[in-house]
């Protein structure tokens, strides 16, 4: 894979089971060492998009290049310059973490001493020294998904697939692993990653691609999309209607709650802009005042009509 | 894919298997337990009875004779017992997320499942050796030569790898662990109307006729002859060109099923 070749390139990629679209003509470049993040709500085609481009599931139509290998004849390249981590874990629960490494490094031909030094690496690199030895059913969801990670990363893969990487993690695992993507992708390695999780997608991706019915709707950098719903906006709660009245009259753009109390004044979030709304304000009538920037929550809901369904699952204990 | 990597990737594979093997011992013991308890039950429950109605050279026998009558069939047995769970193990195997990151993996795809059959040929040959140890004890003797017990080793290392095969794609074609279980049963059954444990003359035309001619009694017939030093003749090609068959329809089906792109 040379900088020029894109490490995916994808035209007109559909997938259907009988009646049912899956995927419904989506195209999508991913450059060379850059992150994406394929963000929607369950049953979007993010899944089926991963194993299409990892050799997992055969394409319907569509043009689909991998690391510079077309996956229906050349499947055997593409394995060759990919891992995968997907959502369930691909780890053997009853092998130990160590043995599991040595699998992964046997099955990459590494030579005896290569190998060796590669799992003891990775234990360290992934926190799992104290439990190398120890079966990997007895792991914790974090453990196991970061054994998960650094069996797909010992072969030193120039281009990862991560299917929802984090789904189910606590705030933490969620936390570590989000730096050892961005590690990977300071050693140049291109990662496309799919998400509920609009923060996730946020904090990692050079280019975001909201995929919702099989379509792309949406496709940018995360300033881009926000960009494109409308902007943030100042909510001021006052301590009674008298105070929400003025307020309200002062700012006919705003919109008032009376039974809340609060007053939403559309914002672009400079300084001016906020100043604007504050100075007209009476101290003792107002409770507190919040200020909001649009976020990728308004742009999933304003890109395809509905919210997304991830954030309770953020309650799940490792 | 080249060869070479075949190779290395099948002993890669075959090295989880063991480690999965001494992981679960349990079910391994189960399927050594199986045909020693039929081997205690033939013997001492059935023994006296069924050696008196043996045909021999002496007009019957008694139950050491029948002992020596049903040890090969009993042998088979052990080797049916090992595929089955066989069978149950590469089944649940396939429910593992482990199978999808092989399939991702530029490795030599049929590693995975003659990975599996390695470990099975290699856990039959312990079974083999701890139940056959069993018919000693119980006063088996052999008056077999090197050469037959060598004969012996190879023809159930054959039958072995050939009815793995199958089991193995029995435990890929099944839906679940608990189809995986029940559809190879039948060969745990099969020794029973073959010649393992009466003399086919001693059934019904119909039933005669199928004994006779199944796969296990020739494999019985030829394992017989070598443990009592006689020439197992024209039995032995029989036992060998069955095992080559069921070995190859066995290795074409799994393949096809293994290698297959799913369809979800």
């Amino acid at each position: 894979m040379t900088a020029t070749t894109p490490a995916i390139e994808v035209a007109g990629l559909t997938k259907s089971y009988g009646d049912h679209v899956v995927l419904d003509g989506v195209d999508l470049t991913v450059p060379a060492g850059t992150v994406y993040a394929l963000l929607g709500p369950n049953g979007a085609g993010k899944t089926t998009t991963v194993n299409i481009l990892s050799t997992l599931l055969a394409p319907g139509d569509g043009e689909i290049r991998v690391a510079g290998f077309d996956v229906r004849r050349e499947p055997a390249g593409v394995r060759a310059a990919i891992g995968v981590t997907g959502q369930f874990s691909a780890i053997d629960e009853l092998l130990t973490g160590r043995e599991n490494l040595r699998l992964m490094a046997d099955l990459a031909h590494l030579d005896r001493t290569t190998a060796t030094t590669a799992v003891t690496v990775m234990l360290e690199r992934f926190d799992l020294v104290g439990a190398a030895d120890r079966r990997a059913q007895t792991y914790s969801g974090g453990m196991k998904r970061r054994l998960d990670l650094a069996m797909t990363l010992i072969a030193r893969p120039r281009l990862i697939f991560l299917d929802e990487p984090t789904a189910g993690l606590d705030p933490r695992s969620r936390r570590d692993l989000w730096a050892i993507v961005r590690e990977q992708v300071a050693d140049g390695v291109t990662v496309l990653l799919t998400t509920q999780y609009l923060e996730e997608a946020d904090q990692l991706a050079d280019r975001i691609g909201v995929l919702d019915g099989g379509r792309l709707v949406a496709e940018g950098t995360a300033a881009q999309l926000k960009r494109r719903v409308p902007g943030g906006h100042v909510s001021v709660q006052f301590t009674d209607a008298v105070g929400l009245a003025a307020a309200a009259a002062a700012h006919p753009e705003a919109t008032s709650d009376a039974e809340a109390l609060t007053l939403q004044v559309p914002s672009d979030g400079s300084i001016a802009g906020l100043r604007r709304v504050l100075d007209g304000l009476d101290n003792d009538r107002v409770a507190g005042v919040t200020v909001e920037s649009a976020d990728l929550d308004d742009v999933f809901l304003a890109l395809t009509g509905h919210a997304a369904e991830a954030p309770a699952a953020r309650e799940i204990p490792a | 894919m080249s060869t070479a990597y075949t190779v290395h990737d099948s002993v890669t594979m075959l090295r989880r298997n063991l480690l999965h093997i001494r992981r679960y011992p349990s079910l391994s013991v189960m399927l050594v337990a199986q045909p020693i308890l039929f081997l205690l039950l033939f013997v001492y429950v059935f023994g006296g009875t069924m050696g008196a109605g043996l045909p021999g050279q002496h007009g019957g026998g008694d139950r050491g004779d029948y002992l020596m009558f049903i040890t090969p069939g009993i042998l088979i047995m052990t080797v049916a017992s090992v595929a089955l769970g066989t069978a149950i193990s590469t089944a649940s195997d396939m429910t593992t997320g482990i199978i999808a990151r092989f399939r991702t993996m530029n490795i030599a795809r049929v590693s995975v499942l003659t990975g599996h059959v390695l470990g099975a040929v290699l856990k039959t040959a312990g079974a083999v050796v701890i139940v056959t140890g069993f018919a000693f004890l119980l006063g088996f003797r052999s008056d077999a030569g090197p050469l037959d017990w060598l004969g012996v080793i190879g023809l159930l290392v054959l039958i072995a790898f050939s009815l793995t095969w199958l089991t193995v794609g029995m435990g890929l074609a099944a839906d679940s662990v608990e189809t995986a279980s029940n559809t190879p049963l039948f060969l745990v059954i099969l020794p029973f109307i073959s010649s393992a444990f009466v003399p086919t003359d001693a059934m019904p035309a119909g039933l005669r006729q199928f004994a006779e001619h199944q796969p296990f009694t020739p494999m019985i017939d030829t394992l017989r002859a070598l443990v009592t030093g006689a020439r197992p003749g024209s039995d032995l090609w029989l036992a060998i060109g069955w095992c080559a068959l069921i070995a190859l329809l066995g290795y074409l089906w799994s393949r096809r099923l293994f290698l297959r792109v799913p369809a979800k």
